[in-house]
Parts: C-alpha cells; structure tokens; sequence
C-alpha cells in the first residue's frame, strides 16, 4: 500500500469555453490524500474542485499532470476501472431499478456470487439505516433517503476512496446538520477514505480531517480545521472561512515575534501574528475575528493604542442584534471603518443594562495573537 | 340558519362563475376540446357504429335495418389473413422503424445541444411535402429504370435490374419511410432526458459503456420506444395510399378492403364492420402493449 490514498502531482485540466477560448479550471494542483482521512476540498463555485473530484473518479482526464491512487498513476483509466467509488450531487440514482438493484448493480458489474450480493446489500441497507426499502423505487423516497442509498450503492464496491460531490446539497439544513455527524462518524466506522466537495464551509470545519481550500483552480491552504480557521494563509481563505473584519495597511516592523503594521486608512499601529513570509513595506490584510474581541465601556480618554497585551481601538455603537447566544454589534471606529463583534451572552439576564445598545462609547481590546496579519490574495 | 333565508338568492352569473367558481372554470376551459372531439371524434364513431349494423341497399345506398350481417361475412378466411398480413405489416414496420429510429434518436439526443435543432428540424423536414408526392419520389427510385437500378447497374454490382417495386418489399420501404418520424421524436425525448450523471454512475459502478446501455440507457429509453410503436402500430394498420401505390394489386391491406368498401364498392355498412373490428383490434393490441411494458409519458409529447 501507498503512503497516499490519493495523490494530485501538479495538476492541470483546461476547458474550452463557448466562446473560443480557453480556462484553466484546475491549475496546477498539488495535494496528497492520507489513507483512511476525511479530506474536504472547500471553494466556491468555478473554484476547480468538482472538476478536481471528475478527475479522481476518471470522468475527466488532467490536460497536464498526473493523478496517483494508492499509489498507480491513473493516466487516461476509465471509470469503471479505478477503485474510486462517487456519490453524486444529484444522486444519480437509477429510477427504472429498485433500491435493492441500484445497491447490488456495482458488485453485479463485478460479477459477485448472486448469495453474497444479497448479504452485502442488505448489510449496506442496513449500514445507511434504510433496511427493509429494498423494494422500493427511488423515487418513493425522500430526498435524505435517496441521499443514504447513493452513499450505500457507492460504499458497497468498498472503494479504496469514495468521493463526494456536494452530497448534502439538495438536503434541507436540520437534514444537513444530522447528516454531516452521522457521514463523520460513518467514515471513521468503515474507515473508507473520504473526498468530499463541498462550498459550506461550516459543514467542511465539522467533518473534515484536512481541508484544502481552493480558488480560481489553485489550492490555497491545506489543514485540519483548526489550522484554516485560526490560522488562515492569506485573506481569501480568512474571508471564506467564518466571518471576520479586515483592515488594510503596511508592514512596518518585522523583527519581534509580533508584526507592527501602520494602517492605511487612518494613522494608527497594530500589533499581530504575521503568517507567511511578510516584508517590511508589504501591503497587508489585518484579520480579526468579531468573536475573539472583547468590548469594554469607554470610561477614561486613554489614547494609548495599545494595553499590556492587546490593541485598543475606540468606537461608537452604531446597531446591535440579539441573536440569543450572542449579540452581533456593529462599531463604528471612524474614518468610515466599522467592525463587527460578537458578544458572547454568557450571563442569563432581562436587565437592558447588561447589554449595549446604540450610541454607546466602547473601547475594542484586539489580543495581539487574535490579530491575523495576512498577505493579500 | 336564519341568516340562510334572509339571505337573497342570488342569480346565476356567468361572470362570477368564471370567477369563483372552480369547478365551472375546469369546465370552461376543457370544453373546447371536449367540443372538438364530440364533433371530430365522438359523432364519427358512433355514426360508423351504427352504420356497421345496417345494410347496403341494391344501389349502395344505406337500408336502416339492424342486423350482424356484415360481421358475420367479415369471418371469412380472405379477410382473416388480410388481417393478419396488415397486422405482420404493421408489426414489420414498428420494427424496422425501431432498428432504424433507435440510432438515429440516440445520435441526436448524444449531439452538441446547438446542433441538436437542426438534426431535429431535419426530421421534420420531410412533411413539408406532399405524401403522395414524397411516395412518387419513392416510385422514381425503386422502379426497374429508377434511380437505385440504375447506380446499381452503372456500378456493376447486379447485372439485371432489382423489382423491388410493387413487392411487399416497397410497401414496407415506404411504411418505414413514412413512419420513421413518429418513431425517432418520442425516442429522442426519452433518450435526451436521461441525466449524463446516470451514465457516469454506471461507469463508476464498474459498468463498461456496452452494458452501462444495456442496464441504463435502453432501460431508460423504453417508455419513448412505446410511444413511438404506437404512434407508428395504429397508423400503419390503417393505411392503404402507400400499399396501393408502391405495392401494386398483389398487397392488400385492411385500409385497402375499407377504403374499398367506402368507395369502390359502396357498401358502406360493411367498410363500417370492417373498421370497427380493425379498431377494437387495434385497441386491444396496444392496451396489451401498453399494460405489458409500461406507459409512457412521451405519449404526450
């Protein structure tokens, strides 16, 4: 066995487009999949990772570079040749068949004795909680059912991969959310390694082993949830992921653990942890996350911009919406900048005092190692 | 119960009916076709069934005298292997039309999306000419001095000219031909909605391409593959213009004995009896069919 279940070594595929043209809809990815791992590729649409996925599964060949599974290069094999198995956005189930022949049609096609068919479908029915629907027609079935036998005819090739193209998306989001757990904690049973295509990037942060995030064909960051949230590579990626406030400005030091960077739109220095390779005089992007501020009253005219260990910038409250956990509070701190913070409701409370209203004055404290500085792109 | 009484009755109002009134709406808008197919359809019928039962008077007139007569002379063994020659008639040209439709629909349905009205239209192209026209094009071609003998001639490949014309042969040439169309329209519909995700997971499932259209796309495909059998099957039983043309007096078909009753022979009530067994006939072949493989949709189309 292969030290990778899925390997894409400098990957290009280029389309033709309607007018001519040319597009570089995969451009030249690299990216190794661990056996046994939940993989997720995260983008938005026309990002290159459902084409990224085609190519795995053989439905489309690389116009450069070379795909490995388990190890082989997989050139210009077809589909019904590779040990990938695909469960597809629209299900792709076969309506004239009954569920019982749409899961038993892979190990028909492997020629499987006709009593070991039988066992093995009826454990995967069973395995996807959908026993005793074996007779039924596909289209009989709700949408979550239909979605739980895609996955059963697809896991009872046992794929040495199997890939999925935005599974949940068709599902509503209290379905979604139950499937997501019970897909996590179905591939941690079989063990089976998961490719999963996704653009949400919440369902991507609760399954995922690794995530690589991708844009316009390129991949970005690759990193188990917490890496990609915390500590993102550039601004896209902290912009895709979750919601966060940016400031533009300047590296101006570089030489303590923390970067010093002079804000462009106002006079004002920020101290925070730098990723990448960051020169002074770079343009940078400054991250920060609305849940990992803190607000204070704004009670002295301390000017100060900074406090022990955290940036202080001042502001008025200009909106606040209760959304029962938290209260999202939108700050104006001048020079037409406003940020967004979240805070965390964490007394239970009717008194209108605990919380801030409109035209309040607050002080923001921004930790250093809450402020992201990124390079832009 | 009180407040029923006092209230005034209010008068019929075409206007507020078709306002609010659900039920009279459905019925207003069917009734055009429901009017059109009492008149075209419905009245022909039951005028044809009636007459079936009468007789033919000694100067074709209709003498308005029940009586079974004129099915008892259809039990005749002539008229029952007419029958069963037109059904083996029609059966060959749902085939054939079939073998020839099924690529030709496939090749369209698989085409650019662009390309594919063009490919259609051409299909269509056909009927823009006269029927009768478009047989005698086939005549040109099929008769001993016609265009096929004589390439075939000039090419060397048969030393004496084919008769081909006025053969079995020509008549079912010219059914397949007439048709092809009727077959190849509801194929195309069928075979054109089936989502590539559905090939591609067959192929992914392990199928190669000859069994992935085995297991799927024929599969898929059967619903259009009866309703164009049945758009060509009821037609092609009751024709006579394309056997009296291209198969000369030696092919007689149920259409030829009816339309000969009506015209030649002018016993009316007879071609009457022979019709309404030619349509119970039909009738029950295609329910059978239909009950036997499944209803399409595509019928509608």
């Amino acid at each position: 066995m292969d030290e990778f279940a899925v390997e894409m070594r400098d990957v290009v595929k280029i389309f033709p487009t309607p007018e001519g043209g040319e597009v570089a809809a995969v451009n030249h990815v690299t990216l190794q999949i661990k056996h046994g791992e939940f993989f997720s590729m995260l983008g938005p649409s026309g990002c290159g990772k459902t084409t990224s996925l085609r190519m795995m599964a053989g439905f489309e060949w690389p116009t450069e570079g070379e795909i490995y599974i388990d190890g082989t290069a997989m050139g210009r094999t077809p589909p019904y040749l590779r040990t990938v198995n695909t469960v597809f956005q629209s299900y792709a189930l076969f309506q004239h068949m009954s569920v019982f022949q749409n899961v038993a049609f892979g190990l028909e096609m492997e020629h499987v004795p006709k009593k070991e068919i039988e066992h093995r479908v009826r454990d995967a029915l069973e395995m996807v909680k959908l026993s005793g629907m074996g007779r039924r027609k596909p289209k009989q079935l709700s949408g979550g059912q239909q979605q739980r036998i895609a996955l059963a005819r697809a896991l009872v090739k046992r794929p040495a991969v199997l890939l999925l193209d935005e599974p949940l998306g068709a599902l509503d989001l209290k379905l979604r959310k139950e499937m997501q757990l019970e897909l996590k904690a179905l591939q941690k049973e079989v063990g089976i390694t998961f490719v999963y295509v996704t653009h949400d990037q919440e369902e991507a942060l609760t399954m995922s082993d690794r995530i690589a995030v991708m844009s316009q064909g390129k991949v970005l960051q690759i990193g188990t949830p917490v890496e990609i949230y915390e500590r993102p590579n550039c601004r896209f990626v902290a912009d895709f992921i979750g919601e966060t406030n940016f400031l533009k400005g300047r590296v101006k030091k570089t030489d303590e653990d923390l970067l010093t960077v002079e804000l462009l739109d106002f006079p004002r220095e920020i101290k925070g942890v730098g990723q990448g390779n960051l020169a002074v005089g770079q343009e940078v992007s400054i991250s920060i996350r609305p849940e990992k501020v803190r607000l204070e009253d704004d009670i002295n005219d301390d000017t100060a911009p900074y406090k022990d260990s955290d940036n202080l910038l001042r502001g008025r409250v200009l909106t606040t919406a209760y959304v029962g956990s938290d209260t999202r509070i939108i700050i104006d701190i001048g020079h037409n900048i406003s940020l967004i913070v979240w805070e965390q409701n964490h007394i239970s409370t009717l008194d209108p005092q605990a919380y801030y209203t409109a035209e309040d004055k607050v002080v923001i404290h921004l930790p250093f190692e809450n402020t992201l500085v990124l390079p832009e792109g | 119960m009180e407040t029923d009484i006092l209230k005034p009755k209010r008068k019929f109002s075409l206007v507020r009916a078709l306002r609010e009134d659900s039920a009279f709406q459905g019925i207003a808008l069917i009734s055009p076709t429901a009017i059109y197919m009492l008149i075209l359809i419905i009245l022909p019928m039951i005028l044809v069934a009636v007459l079936s039962f009468m007789t033919r008077g000694t100067y074709g007139n209709v003498v308005y005298k029940f009586n079974f007569q004129n099915y008892v002379r259809l039990i005749d063994p002539i008229y029952l292997r007419i029958l069963l020659y037109s059904l083996g008639v029609g059966l060959a040209t749902m085939v054939f039309t079939i073998l020839i439709g099924y690529p030709l629909a496939y090749f369209i349905a698989r085409s650019p999306v662009r390309k594919r009205s063009l490919y259609l239209f051409l299909i269509l192209l056909p009927f823009w000419t006269n029927f009768i026209i478009r047989i005698y094009a086939w005549i040109m071609i099929l008769r001993t001095q016609g265009l096929l003998n004589t390439v075939l001639l000039n090419l060397g490949l048969i030393k004496v000219p084919l008769d081909i014309l006025y053969t079995p042969a020509a008549v079912l040439i010219g059914m397949v031909y007439e048709f092809l169309p009727f077959m190849v329209l509801p194929l195309y519909t069928s075979l054109e909605k089936i989502e590539n995700a559905q090939l591609e997971a067959a192929a992914d499932l392990g199928a190669r391409p000859l069994r992935a259209f085995l297991r799927v796309t024929l599969p898929l495909s059967v619903p259009g593959m009866i309703a164009g059998s049945i758009l060509v099957f009821i037609p092609a039983m009751g024709m006579f213009v394309v056997p009296d043309l291209m198969g000369g007096a030696k092919t007689v078909l149920v259409g030829n004995v009816i339309r000969n009753q009506f015209l030649t022979s002018r016993d009316w009530p007879f071609g009457a009896a022979a019709s309404m067994v030619l349509m119970i006939l039909t009738l029950a072949f295609t329910l059978y069919y239909t009950r036997k493989a499944g209803f399409g949709e595509e019928l509608l189309v």
